[in-house]
């Protein structure tokens, strides 16, 4: 039987099995949106923005591995959306973007939203394609997903002529493909993991460095077995928290600019890096040259083009990172290089009393809210088993410090873009994934305002969100910044006329709070996580706080910033 | 370091301006690029000139190889080859210098293909500094107008980037 374009378009992801779409209607989508309204199968949910779609989208991918599924129409549709796919694009996450166009005899001609959706979202998708002709749209729709999902994920959009969802054809869902121009590598080179085990098992400071790529893979397992077999300490990225549990001894936190003293100077001294999955970001490093002076580094990633990127690498290895991982578990247990807990006692003596430092401490004698105190009741109340969300800023890196994350997927925030305003909307769509779970979204007054349209839409499909609001009026990581490196002349950092947040969140049908003292966070917490609405909790909170430890530009790992009482004790330590 | 990379892509709308635009998103130079569908009209072959240390050339490399539409690649400057480029010139052909412009075309072994009264267009084949070394030769008269097609290239012997 012929099928329209449109009515392909939703039979395509029905047999891919997509169960959410996010989106927004549009002249040159109706068509599409008419075949949505004609079945059950695919739910599609309306945002208020389109890039709430994006970012919804990007959030159920990264808390269920699946791709993220948009549809918007052409011109100012597509355009809201670039802002999310290039966060999903830089933190490498799978999502098909389906985008309506003006019919075929119009394009080029500046039409009523034309927009030439395929070359302005080029440089941040992994792959784009037009579809001109309605016999290709099932098959363009197939290598779309395969894209999006396998080797290094990213997003690919589907730019579709409305001509093109209106014309027939019959329906036929390719399933399997080939590509000649795409095959990404999985399995490792074998003599080169060798090289890496036998490298790994003679050193004397040992390091595991890994990154989004262990989560992408699924690998987190097979990282865990793998740290624990060589009894070495492993330290995540910002994206990889959850890879390797918080709560493990081997575990030494994040590393990188507000990473803990204990990773970061594990990392400088280290005379073996492992890195897993992860990129070497200007984040991660610091200052290049002053990076893992003493190391050898062995680099597994499935992207070639990160290999060497900024940092030379001795032993790199093309591969799934837990394709690898399996290879260099098997290479050890089948009687490969052995690894020698004497080998590394020292090393671990060194970092424990780099740990002693405490260098998350903070002030818990304060008579305002301090805002790691409001992230370590959310995991202690949640058990650290919740899907925590997050913006942008110091918000993120509190939540990154003091949530100890143990499974993977849990952890979700926009880590490469860094992009403002992609929480709220990122915790619709892990909401959806995982109705019965907790869901919180860790922000700050100034991301949430940046997306803040989408509690309507959380009020549509009633998602009981848990936002926590760390108020501290200022952008805090701006003012931070302009703090320690500008005189404190806090330019255009300080917001004057804020909303009430708890009328703003009732007037959009939830619950809001506000929280003014430290005696009030655990219960305020401990009855939003009772209830079964979206509750907005505002908490005003210490405006002087800084995250620390901090790596300033053109520093290198060892040359942290800590908070004035933990850099005393660093000193005595390294002293004594 | 110059290089001289070959590429297969598959012909599609955009495949070239996927190239060009890693090329100015990343801040990579490209001296030449030239592009032809082959004799398998699903594919096209793109020569392409850039330069940048080892480090930036093995990042061009492996950029390319991640772009989705690219099938193969290849270094031809790793090995033996060929390089061709094709140039036209428009020249003022009056006087004294008809004869001399006339000349110089033979001994480089080019052709002049269209002819008026005062004007020569000439088609001139070869590797790039053949092209410089006529045009610098050609100062024997007013030189009106220069196309140059940048270079193609290809492997000597077996050396070969087919699918």
């Amino acid at each position: 039987m012929e099928l329209t374009g449109a009515d392909i378009i939703v039979r395509c992801l029905r047999d891919e099995g997509i169960e959410y779409i996010f989106g927004y209607p549009g002249g040159a989508a109706l068509h599409i949106y008419d075949a949505l309204y004609k079945q059950e199968d695919v739910k599609h949910v309306l945002v208020r923005h389109e890039q709430g779609a994006t970012h919804a989208a990007d959030g159920y991918a990264r808390a269920t591995g699946k791709p993220g599924v948009v549809l918007v129409t052409s011109g100012p549709g597509v355009t809201n959306t670039i802002t999310g796919i290039a966060t999903a694009y830089m933190d490498s996450i799978p999502m098909v973007v389906i985008s309506a166009q003006v019919p075929t005899h119009l394009i080029g001609d500046d039409a009523f939203q034309e927009v030439d959706a395929v070359g302005i979202t080029r440089p941040c998708v992994k792959h784009n394609f037009l579809v001109k002709d309605v016999r290709d749209l099932a098959s363009t729709i197939k290598k779309a997903f395969y894209i999006a999902a396998s080797g290094r994920p990213g997003p690919v959009v589907v730019d579709v002529p409305k001509d093109v969802t209106a014309n027939k054809t019959e329906y036929i869902y390719p399933q399997n493909l080939v590509m000649r121009s795409y095959s990404p590598v999985t399995k490792g080179h074998p003599k080169q993991i060798r090289r890496a085990v036998g490298l790994l098992c003679e050193a004397k400071r040992p390091m595991i460095y890994s990154g989004g790529g262990i989560v992408l893979s699924e690998s987190s397992d097979k990282l865990t077995e793998f740290v624990r077999l060589m009894g070495f300490p492993c330290t995540n990225t910002l994206m990889g928290l959850g890879a390797f549990p918080a709560s493990d001894p081997l575990f030494v936190g994040m590393l990188g600019m507000h990473g803990t003293y204990e990773a970061n100077m594990a990392m400088h001294e280290c005379d073996v890096l492992l890195a897993l999955g992860a990129r070497f970001d200007d984040r991660i490093t610091g200052e290049l040259k002053k990076f893992c002076p003493h190391a050898t580094i062995i680099h597994v990633d499935i992207d070639p083009s990160s290999i060497g990127k900024n940092v030379p690498v001795e032993i790199p290895i093309v591969g799934d990172a837990g394709v690898v991982l399996q290879d260099m578990i098997r290479t050890v247990k089948n009687g490969g290089p052995q690894p020698n807990p004497d080998n590394i006692a020292d090393w671990w003596k060194q970092i424990e009393v780099w740990r002693s430092v405490d260098s998350l401490s903070f002030d818990r004698d304060s008579d305002l809210i301090k805002p790691q105190l409001v992230i370590e009741k959310l995991c202690e109340l949640t058990g650290g088993d919740a899907f925590v969300t997050s913006d942008v800023g110091q918000h993120q890196m509190w939540a990154a410090q003091h949530y100890k994350f143990d499974v993977p997927r849990r952890w979700i925030n926009s880590g490469g873009l860094g992009t403002m305003g992609f929480g709220l909307p990122a915790a619709m769509g892990v909401q959806l994934a995982h109705p019965d779970s907790t869901v919180a979204c860790v922000t700050g007054e100034a991301s949430i305002i940046m997306c803040i349209q989408e509690l309507s839409t959380c009020k549509q499909y009633d998602l009981p969100i848990k936002v926590i609001n760390l108020n501290n009026r200022y952008m805090g990581m701006v003012r931070q910044w302009q703090e320690f490196f500008y005189d404190r002349r806090y330019s255009h950092s300080y917001m004057d006329a804020l909303p009430d947040f708890v009328a703003l969140a009732e007037s959009f049908g939830h619950l809001g709070v506000r929280v003014e003292k430290p005696g009030d966070v655990d219960g305020a917490l401990r009855d939003a996580l009772k209830s079964d609405r979206l509750v907005f909790m505002d908490f005003i909170t210490d405006q002087t706080e800084n995250v620390y430890p901090m790596i300033a530009a053109g520093k290198g790992h060892h040359e942290m910033h800590l908070n004035p009482g933990t850099g005393e004790k660093a000193q005595e330590r390294e002293l004594a | 370091m110059r290089r001289v990379i070959s590429i297969l892509l598959e012909n599609e709308a955009g495949a070239l301006s996927r190239v060009a635009g890693l090329f100015s998103a990343r801040g990579y130079n490209i001296e030449s690029l030239t592009v032809a569908p082959t004799d398998d009209p699903t594919l096209s072959r793109m020569t392409l000139v850039t330069s940048g240390s080892d480090a930036i050339l093995e990042q061009i490399t492996k950029q390319l190889n991640k772009l989705v539409d690219v099938v193969k690649l290849m270094d031809l400057t790793d090995g033996g080859h060929i390089q061709r480029e094709l140039m036209l010139v428009k020249v003022q052909a009056v006087g004294a210098s008809r004869e001399e412009v006339k000349r110089l075309v033979d001994i480089f072994r080019g052709h002049i293909i269209d002819v008026t009264e005062s004007v020569y267009t000439i088609e001139m084949t070869g590797d790039s500094e053949k092209l410089d070394a006529f045009l610098e030769a050609l100062q024997v008269t007013e030189i009106i107008e220069v196309v140059r097609s940048g270079i193609s290239g290809i492997g000597r012997g077996e050396r070969a980037l087919h699918v």
